[in-house]
């Protein structure tokens, strides 16, 4: 960036700086992102050294991404969120809701797409719910989607009997383990989802405007942005991907639970979006960025299992591991950026 | 008050000649000033903020100091209390010189600041913020409640407030004015020698001022030397016994309450040259562009005005008579109990901006940085904000044809940025408002309403500013343009609306303004208006 400032007398043009190869690699994927595919490259070069007969086997890089696809998911809606200067804590709560209901659905319709299609309209429900509590009734989004998440955990309980509900339906058991072309059907599922949101975000007006609403809402207001308008879609969107993802995970169990499962969930969200990159004042943040986190939090899970780090010690050694990442990558990406 | 204005009483000439070359050092026969800046200057990027200001204030008498919104008064303000230093010259503190590094510093020295807003913790009570960092201790730890109960009602007993106000009332419910006094009592207890009031009466009722008054008036006669600053000139003729004038960062006159009439006061504050910047070059008029009718907001009153094509309306007044609220209802920022606004004879409903856009009107607020625009992106994301039906199809962005119209406009402005990616923090005031002007620009707005438009950019930007204003009303837009700076208004302006308190109070023709006809009428109003409203 000093570079840019220094010749600040030249007229604008488009004509495009032309630093080094590297350093144009960087500036596209951005400084951040590079920063945590070092961190990525990190972990895989350790877990690769550790466990190199199994690590890079087709078998366990699916298995990795069949258990980040729900995490995934739901990260990548929390980036849109928090870049739109909010934050959505119910999705985990939505996530358990949905899963019930679809649960139920099965059972009332037998129909595979209209239960599917009930569990995201739950979702989306849930987050419209969400998004005129924060618009109307004008409430800070932590508290609102904090309690809405005791309100959406409290219906899951009630219409689920706090029972778990089996699902029978082969269909789901194809989505949760099946494959397509050899690829499992929730990683599928993850990458049509993320691409979406990767459109959204880079391609489209809307895309722009939710980084102007959370870069600043009053400059976006008085650019002629409709905010509410776009704060109530962003948390529909968000609870109906939640929705979408209560899907993944009834598939997994082959069942709706109303907690088991979903728990803590958005707090991962959370993590990963900001671990790739996401201010919580809002107006940054990418994608990409929140795919690469969901990415380090996957392959640290799946090396320190094949490590056969006991799981009180896994926790423990996560966390160490995952400052220890971001603070080397930023080291990096300082050198380079 | 003794040896005041006795041995100052000869009338001085603009320039204030007699106070250079009386230096703040201790002089024979002669007790040293409690306070004085010596030839002190300040700089704030191109803008020069004081130039060689050479003032000082005796024990025992009221200075006021008076100036527009931006004459240096603040700038003075804040380097004797230490906030900054100057870049040159010398404070000297009874004759002693001093480098006040920080507001503790100055406290230390018996200097005390009260700011418009006083520091209070809401959530302590009056006693506790009374003696915050004094507090005595029982057995080491323990708050020595009966203690602090006790001196604290004798600091109230001291302005006769203690029947009214409790020890342990929450700080944060008390009003205003109480909060000021507060301040006052929390100045008093280390040695209070300087007392600076800046605007202190402008959120006070009429009774509430006076009481000030009587406080400020016993201080002083105590021994305490008081600075203070004010827009109100009845006030200050009342209170001070000097009044100094600042105009652009330079002291232009000190002298004797009783040797300045309000009218060689109010010329001493505005008598500049007007910059020869404003080729208005050939203006036609056309028909009403704009037309706002009756329009009542919380803080404007039943505002009528209209502007042609092609004609540039300035809009006056000090701060807080309502300018920018109004430019806020007519863009559909703030939201209107009655009244209505019409673009090109149709009569729009303004629920948010987006209306006010979609019937052409551009609005340039008064604050770049907060409300104007988006710092972390850049100049492409922050020109584009506002066209987002010209540059893309299905919600899908047209880069190519983004870049070419953004191109075009970053060209027509002379935009000087390294790139169109380059972050709008790193550009320069001028560039910066130049941004926000391309936004709309790139709409081609019937209307377009600059809210002090030339606010922080240096003297180059703000001719083009002009240059360009001019420019666009040639090609018929309709231009209303709020400004603090009175000579770019009578040099830009075809008419001028004068506001005060929340009311248009009277409308100038180019040919009848004038600085000095323009600030009397915003002041008398302001005058005028706050009593009445106190009186409600």
């Amino acid at each position: 960036m000093t570079d840019l400032k220094m010749d600040a007398t030249v007229p604008a043009t488009d004509r495009p700086s032309s630093p080094s190869g590297l350093r144009r690699a960087i500036q596209r994927v951005g400084t951040h992102n590079f920063s945590l595919l070092i961190a990525l490259a990190i972990l895989i070069a350790i877990f690769g050294t550790l466990r190199s007969d199994v690590f890079f086997s087709l078998r366990n890089i699916l298995n990795i991404g069949q258990a980040i696809a729900i995490l995934g998911v739901l990260a990548t809606a929390q980036t849109i969120v928090i870049v739109s200067g909010g934050l959505d804590i119910s999705v985990g709560a939505v996530v358990g809701l949905s899963t019930v209901c679809i649960a139920l659905a099965v059972r009332w319709t037998d129909s595979t797409a209209l239960s599917i299609l009930f569990g995201v309209a739950v979702g989306a429900v849930a987050g419209l719910v969400n998004g005129l509590i924060i618009t109307v009734g004008q409430i800070n989004a932590v508290i609102a989607t904090l309690g809405a998440m005791a309100i959406f955990r409290g219906v899951a309980f009630i219409i689920s009997n706090g029972q778990s509900i089996s699902i029978f339906d082969p269909a789901f058991r194809y989505i949760g383990d099946g494959k397509l072309m050899g690829v499992p059907v929730t990683i599928l599922v993850l990458v049509v989802v993320v691409a979406a949101f990767f459109v959204l975000m880079r391609y489209t007006v809307i895309g722009r405007n939710i980084y102007a609403i959370g870069g600043n809402p009053v400059v976006a207001r008085l650019a002629g942005i409709h905010v509410q308008g776009y704060q109530i879609g962003i948390y529909t969107l968000s609870g109906a991907t939640a929705g979408l993802a209560g899907m993944l995970l009834a598939a997994r169990t082959s069942s709706g639970q109303p907690i088991s499962g979903s728990e803590g969930l958005e707090l991962e969200a959370i993590t990963a979006a900001v671990l790739g990159g996401c201010a919580l004042a809002g107006g940054k943040g990418t994608i990409l960025g929140g795919l690469l986190g969901v990415l380090i939090i996957g392959v640290l899970d799946n090396g320190l299992i094949l490590t056969s780090v006991p799981t009180f010690f896994q926790m423990v050694a996560k966390g160490v591991l995952l400052i220890t990442a971001v603070i080397i990558a930023e080291q990096q990406a300082r050198r380079y950026g | 008050m003794p040896q005041v204005t006795g041995t100052r009483a000869g009338v001085a000439p603009v320039s204030g000649t007699d106070e250079v070359g009386r230096s703040g050092r201790a002089e024979a026969g002669e007790p040293a000033p409690a306070l004085a800046a010596v030839r002190v200057s300040k700089q704030f990027g191109v803008v020069r903020a004081l130039d060689h200001v050479t003032l000082s204030v005796h024990s025992g008498e009221i200075l006021a100091l008076v100036g527009e919104n931006g004459a240096g008064k603040s700038t003075l303000i804040r380097i004797l209390e230490g906030v900054f230093p100057p870049d040159r010259g010398e404070v000297f503190v009874r004759g002693v010189r001093q480098d006040v590094r920080s507001p503790s510093d100055a406290h230390r020295l018996g200097i005390r600041v009260i700011h418009q807003e006083p520091d209070i913790v809401p959530d302590l009570s009056i006693a506790e913020n009374l003696f915050l960092g004094g507090f005595r201790r029982r057995a080491g730890m323990f708050l020595d409640r009966t203690d602090l109960a006790r001196r604290t009602v004798t600091l109230l007993a001291e302005f006769g407030l203690e029947r009214d106000l409790d020890p342990w009332l929450r700080a944060g419910d008390l009003r205003p004015a109480q909060r000021q006094l507060m301040e006052i009592m929390r100045a008093l207890r280390g040695g209070l020698r300087v007392l600076a009031l800046d605007e202190p009466t402008s959120s006070l009722t009429e009774e509430e001022s006076q009481r000030l008054f009587r406080i400020v008036r016993r201080l002083r006669d105590d021994g305490v030397a008081v600075i203070y600053i004010s827009h109100r000139m009845r006030e200050v003729r009342d209170l001070a016994d000097r009044i100094a004038v600042l105009r652009d960062g330079r002291l232009v006159a000190v002298r004797p309450t009783g040797a300045f009439p309000e009218a060689d006061i109010v010329h001493a504050m505005v008598g500049r040259p007007i910059a020869d910047l404003f080729d208005r070059g050939a203006r036609r008029r056309g028909g009403v562009m704009l037309s706002v009718r009756g329009l009542t907001t919380k803080r404007v009153r039943d505002v009528s005005f209209e502007v042609r094509a092609g004609e540039v309306v300035g809009l006056a007044g000090l701060m807080g008579a309502g300018r920018s609220e109004l430019a806020e209802a007519v863009f559909g920022h703030d939201r209107m109990l009655s009244g209505s606004v019409a673009v090109n004879g149709k009569p729009i409903r303004l629920r948010s901006p987006a209306d006010a856009i979609n019937a052409g009107i551009g609005f340039a607020p008064e604050d770049r940085k907060s409300q104007a625009l988006l710092l972390l992106r850049s100049v492409k994301d922050n020109i584009s904000l506002t066209i987002p039906d010209l540059i893309s199809r299905l919600s899908f962005v047209d880069f190519s044809a983004e870049r070419r119209i953004v191109k075009a406009q970053a060209d027509r402005l002379r935009i000087k940025a390294p790139n169109l990616e380059t972050l709008a923090s790193s550009l320069s005031g001028g560039n910066q408002q130049k941004v926000v002007l391309g936004r709309w620009l790139a709409r081609r707005p019937k209307v377009l309403i600059l809210d002090e438009p030339t606010r922080g950019i240096d003297v180059g930007a703000k001719a083009e500013i002009y240059r360009l204003v001019s420019e666009l009303a040639a090609e018929g837009i309709a231009v209303l343009m709020i400004s603090s700076e009175m000579p770019e208004l009578l040099g830009i302006a075809d008419r001028i609306l004068v506001m005060a308190g929340g009311r248009v109070v009277s409308e100038l023709a180019r040919g009848e303004a004038s600085e000095e006809r323009i600030l009397s009428l915003a002041m008398a109003e302001h005058l005028t208006s706050s009593d009445a409203e106190r009186t409600q």
